[in-house]
C-alpha cells in the first residue's frame, strides 16, 4: 500500500492514523519507535497545553461561584490570553537559588514532580484504541508512578534548606502517604469487578458504570483524589491564604511553575481516571464503535465522550474548590485512618464475598446485589461518624466550658498553648 | 509484551525535556542580578536563625511505616482481585484473613493512640 | 542485540548508583542514590517480562521504603552538616561477606559459561514465553498466591509478619501508655 494524502488526512481525522502508518511502511520494530516516540510526544504536549486551559478555567470557574467575574483584559472580554501571559511573565522571572540550598535536590524536584505527573497519562485510554499503551497492570502502574511525585516533595524541602520548606514537605508526605493507602486500597474495587488491572479491560467491562455497581468506591476514590492531588478541602499544605507555600517556598520563576503545572496535570488526570474507571470511559451505548460509510467515525466520538466526562468530573473539582472550607490537619489525618481506611477495608470485604455470590447471576441481579452492600456499608458508616462526630461535639463543648470557668476566675488565668 | 514497556521506557527517556525545556528558557531569558540578601531563605522576613534541622515528631515515621504495611498488603492484594474469577472459596478465605490480620494491625494502632495528632 | 545493549545500560545504572550509595558522605544523597538504585532495578525486571514485580518495586520500594529511609534520617541526624564517613567498624566483615557473595555467583555463572546465543546453556537467549501467558501472569499470579497448592501458607506468614512489624515499630518508637 502506498502513501496516499487524502486517506492520510481521513486516518487523522478518525484517529486511525498510527494503523494507517503500519500499514504504509510495514509493522517493523523501527516503526514501531517512531510511533512511539510520537505517541509520547503527543500525549505530553496535549498535557502541557491543556493546562493554560485550566488555569484559566478554574479562575473563571471560581470567580464566578465568588460573585466576581475573573480575568476579562488580556485577550478579549473573556482574558482568553491570561494564562499565556502568566507563562511569559514566570518566564521572564530571575532563576534563584537560595543559599546555602543543596543544589542536587533543589533543581531535581521540579523535574521529577512533572515527569511523574506526565508518566501517569502512558496507560490513560482517551478513545478505543487510542491509548499510549495498554498495560496489563496498568492500574497498579498508575499507583506505583503517582507514589513517586511524593519523593519530588522531599526533595523540593529538603534541598531549599529552609524550616518552612522542609516542613511543609513533612506535613505534604504525611498527607499523601496517608491518602494514598484508601485510594489504592478502593481502586481494588473495580479491579475485583473487571477481573483486570488493564483500563482497557475495565473500560470493556462496565456494561453496567461501576459507579452505579460501586458507588461507595467511588466516592472513596474521588475524597482521596481531592487530598493526592492536594486540593480544598485538603489544600491545608499551602493554604495560599494563611501561610507561605509550603513546601515550594523558596521556588521562582519556572521552577515554581512546574510545581503549579504538575498539580494541574495530575488533578486532571485523575479526573480522567475517574472517568474511565467508574464512568465506563469513552463509552456511551455504543457510540464509540460507529461506522459511517468506510469512515471509523467511533474513535472521535469516543474521544468526544471520554473529554466530556473527564472534564465533567473536572468541574467537580473546582466547584469544591469554590464551595468548601479548608480542614485542620488533625481533622485531615483522623478522617483518613480513622474513617476512610476502615470503611475501604470493610467495602473490599463486602464486595468481594457478594460478588462471590452473585457471581453467577446476570449483570443486573450482580449490580443490584452490590448496590444494596454498597448501601449498607455507607449507612452503616455515615451512623458511626455521626455517633462520633457528636461525642467530640460534648468533649469540645466540655473544654470550652471549664476553660471559661479558668478565665472568670480572676486569680490565676492559664492560657492553653495552641 | 517487551514492546509493551518500549512506550512506557521511551516516556521515561523523553519526559524530562518537558519541564527542562521551561525551566532552562527561563534561566536564559531572566536577569541575573543575585546578591546575598536576595538569596536568603525566606522564613516570614526574618533572618534565618540556625540550619534548617529541627526536630521531627516521630509521628511522621510512624505514619509512614503504616502507609508501608498497607501498601505491601495493596500489592498482594492486586493481582488476587485480578483473579478474582479463577478463585474458590478457600481461596477468598485466605484473602479474608489476610486482610483481618492487617486490620488488627491498624486496630493497635489505633487503640494505642499512635494515630492521634497531637 | 538492542535488549542486550539496554540490559548492559540498565545494569550499569544500577551498579553506580549503589555505588555511590555507599560512597556518598551526604547521607541525604545517598538515600537519593539508593532510589535511582531501586528504579534500575524495577527496569530489570521490565527486562524479564516480569512488568507487575517492576511497579510493585516502584510503589513499593520508591514510593515507600526510600520514604521511611528518609525520614529515618532526618529524625536522628544533624544533616545539614553533618558528612558521615562510609565506614564504620564491621566494614572488614562487610567487605569479606561481599567477597564471598561475589564468588559464589560468579562460580555459579562460570558453570554455564560461555554464554552465547549458539550453545544450549539456559542462559543461552530468552525462553520465548506466548504473549497470552504474560497477559495473565498476574491473574496466574493473584491465584497462586491464594491457592492450596501454592503459596497460601507465605502469604499468610507475610500479613503476620507485616502486622509483627506494624506493632514492634509502635512499640519500639511510642512512648509508653503511662507516660501519656
Amino acid at each position: 500500500m502506498s502513501f496516499n494524502l487524502v486517506e492520510f488526512l481521513k486516518s487523522l481525522v478518525s484517529l486511525t492514523v498510527f494503523d494507517y502508518v503500519r500499514q504504509v511502511w510495514g509493522d517493523t520494530p523501527g516503526v514501531e519507535i517512531v510511533l512511539d516516540i510520537i505517541g509520547v510526544l503527543v500525549v505530553s504536549t496535549f498535557c502541557l497545553l491543556i493546562v493554560i486551559f485550566l488555569i484559566w478555567l478554574e479562575r473563571k470557574v471560581i470567580a464566578r461561584i465568588q460573585d466576581r467575574i475573573g480575568p476579562n483584559r488580556v485577550g478579549g472580554r473573556y482574558g482568553l490570553l491570561q494564562t499565556v501571559a502568566d507563562v511569559l511573565k514566570l518566564l521572564t522571572k530571575e532563576d534563584i537559588t537560595p543559599a546555602g540550598a543543596d543544589k542536587v535536590a533543589y533543581n531535581l524536584a521540579p523535574l521529577t514532580i512533572v515527569m511523574a505527573a506526565l508518566l501517569m497519562w502512558a496507560v490513560m485510554p482517551f478513545a478505543p484504541g487510542v491509548i499510549g499503551v495498554d498495560l496489563n497492570v496498568g492500574v497498579f502502574y498508575v499507583m506505583a508512578v503517582s507514589s513517586v511525585s511524593v519523593v519530588s516533595l522531599l526533595l523540593a524541602g529538603w534541598g531549599s534548606n529552609n524550616k518552612y520548606a522542609l516542613l511543609g514537605a513533612f506535613r505534604s508526605v504525611a498527607q499523601l502517604v496517608s491518602y494514598e493507602v484508601p485510594m489504592i486500597l478502593s481502586l481494588l474495587i473495580p479491579i475485583l469487578l473487571a477481573r483486570s488491572m488493564s483500563t482497557e479491560q475495565i473500560i470493556a467491562a462496565q456494561d453496567v458504570p461501576f459507579i452505579i455497581m460501586a458507588p461507595l468506591s467511588a466516592l472513596i476514590f474521588f475524597i482521596s483524589a481531592l487530598a493526592e492531588t492536594g486540593r480544598t478541602p485538603f489544600d491545608l499544605l499551602e493554604a495560599e491564604s494563611e501561610i507561605v507555600a509550603g513546601f515550594h517556598v523558596e521556588y521562582g520563576g519556572m521552577k515554581f511553575g512546574m510545581f503549579f503545572l504538575a498539580e494541574f496535570v495530575s488533578t486532571l488526570f485523575m479526573s480522567g481516571l475517574f472517568a474511565t474507571l467508574y464512568l465506563g470511559g469513552y463509552r456511551f451505548f455504543g457510540l464509540e464503535n460507529l461506522v459511517i460509510g468506510d469512515m471509523e467515525i467511533g474513535r472521535l466520538l469516543g474521544l468526544i465522550v471520554f473529554f466530556v466526562k473527564m472534564f465533567t468530573i473536572y468541574f467537580i473539582f473546582i466547584w469544591i474548590r469554590g464551595t468548601l472550607p479548608r480542614v485542620r490537619v488533625d481533622q485531615l489525618l483522623n478522617f483518613n485512618w480513622k474513617f476512610l481506611v476502615p470503611v475501604t477495608l470493610v467495602l473490599i470485604l463486602v464486595v468481594a464475598i457478594l460478588d462471590k455470590l452473585a457471581g453467577g447471576a446476570g449483570i443486573w441481579t450482580r449490580t443490584v446485589v452490590q448496590l444494596v452492600g454498597n448501601g449498607v456499608v455507607g449507612l452503616v458508616a455515615l451512623e458511626l461518624m455521626r455517633r462520633a462526630a457528636r461525642r467530640y461535639r460534648r468533649e469540645q463543648e466540655a473544654m470550652v466550658m471549664t476553660r471559661r470557668e479558668l478565665a472568670s476566675a480572676p486569680a490565676e488565668v492559664t492560657v492553653s498553648s495552641h | 509484551m517487551l514492546t509493551d514497556w518500549q512506550f512506557i521506557a521511551l516516556f521515561v527517556v523523553l519526559s524530562p525535556i518537558f519541564p527542562a525545556m521551561p525551566v532552562i528558557i527561563n534561566h536564559l531569558l531572566g536577569p541575573k542580578k543575585p546578591n546575598p540578601i536576595k538569596q536568603q531563605t525566606y522564613e516570614c522576613g526574618i533572618e534565618t536563625v540556625g540550619d534548617s534541622w529541627v526536630q521531627f515528631k516521630v509521628q511522621y515515621y510512624i505514619y509512614a511505616l503504616v502507609f508501608v504495611i498497607f501498601d505491601i498488603e495493596a500489592v498482594f492484594l492486586f493481582p488476587i482481585a485480578a483473579a478474582y474469577d479463577q478463585l474458590g472459596l478457600f481461596a477468598v478465605g485466605a484473602a479474608v484473613l489476610f486482610i483481618f490480620l492487617l486490620g488488627d494491625g491498624l486496630a493497635y494502632a489505633w487503640g494505642r493512640g499512635v494515630l492521634e495528632w497531637v | 542485540m538492542v535488549e542486550q545493549i539496554v540490559f548492559i545500560l540498565v545494569s550499569l545504572f544500577t551498579l553506580i548508583t549503589a555505588v555511590v550509595v555507599v560512597t556518598n558522605r551526604n547521607l541525604f544523597h545517598a538515600a537519593l542514590a539508593l532510589m535511582a538504585s531501586f528504579l534500575g532495578v524495577a527496569g530489570l525486571y521490565v527486562l524479564l517480562d516480569a512488568g507487575f514485580l517492576a511497579a510493585a518495586q516502584l510503589l513499593v520500594y520508591i514510593g515507600a521504603i526510600s520514604i521511611l529511609i528518609i525520614f529515618a534520617i532526618m529524625l536522628t541526624r544533624r544533616l545539614m552538616h553533618a558528612l558521615e564517613s562510609p565506614f564504620n567498624s564491621q566494614w572488614g566483615l562487610g567487605a569479606f561477606t561481599a567477597v564471598v557473595a561475589f564468588a559464589v555467583m560468579a562460580g555459579v555463572i562460570a558453570q554455564f559459561w560461555p554464554v552465547t546465543p549458539d550453545s544450549v546453556t539456559p542462559l543461552a537467549s530468552r525462553p520465548e514465553v506466548s504473549a497470552s501467558i504474560l497477559r495473565g501472569s498476574v491473574a496466574e499470579l493473584g491465584r497462586a498466591l491464594v491457592s492450596s497448592d501454592a503459596y497460601v501458607i507465605p502469604f499468610e506468614i507475610a500479613s503476620v509478619l507485616l502486622l509483627a512489624a506494624l506493632i514492634g515499630a509502635i512499640v519500639v518508637a511510642w512512648p509508653k501508655a503511662e507516660d501519656e
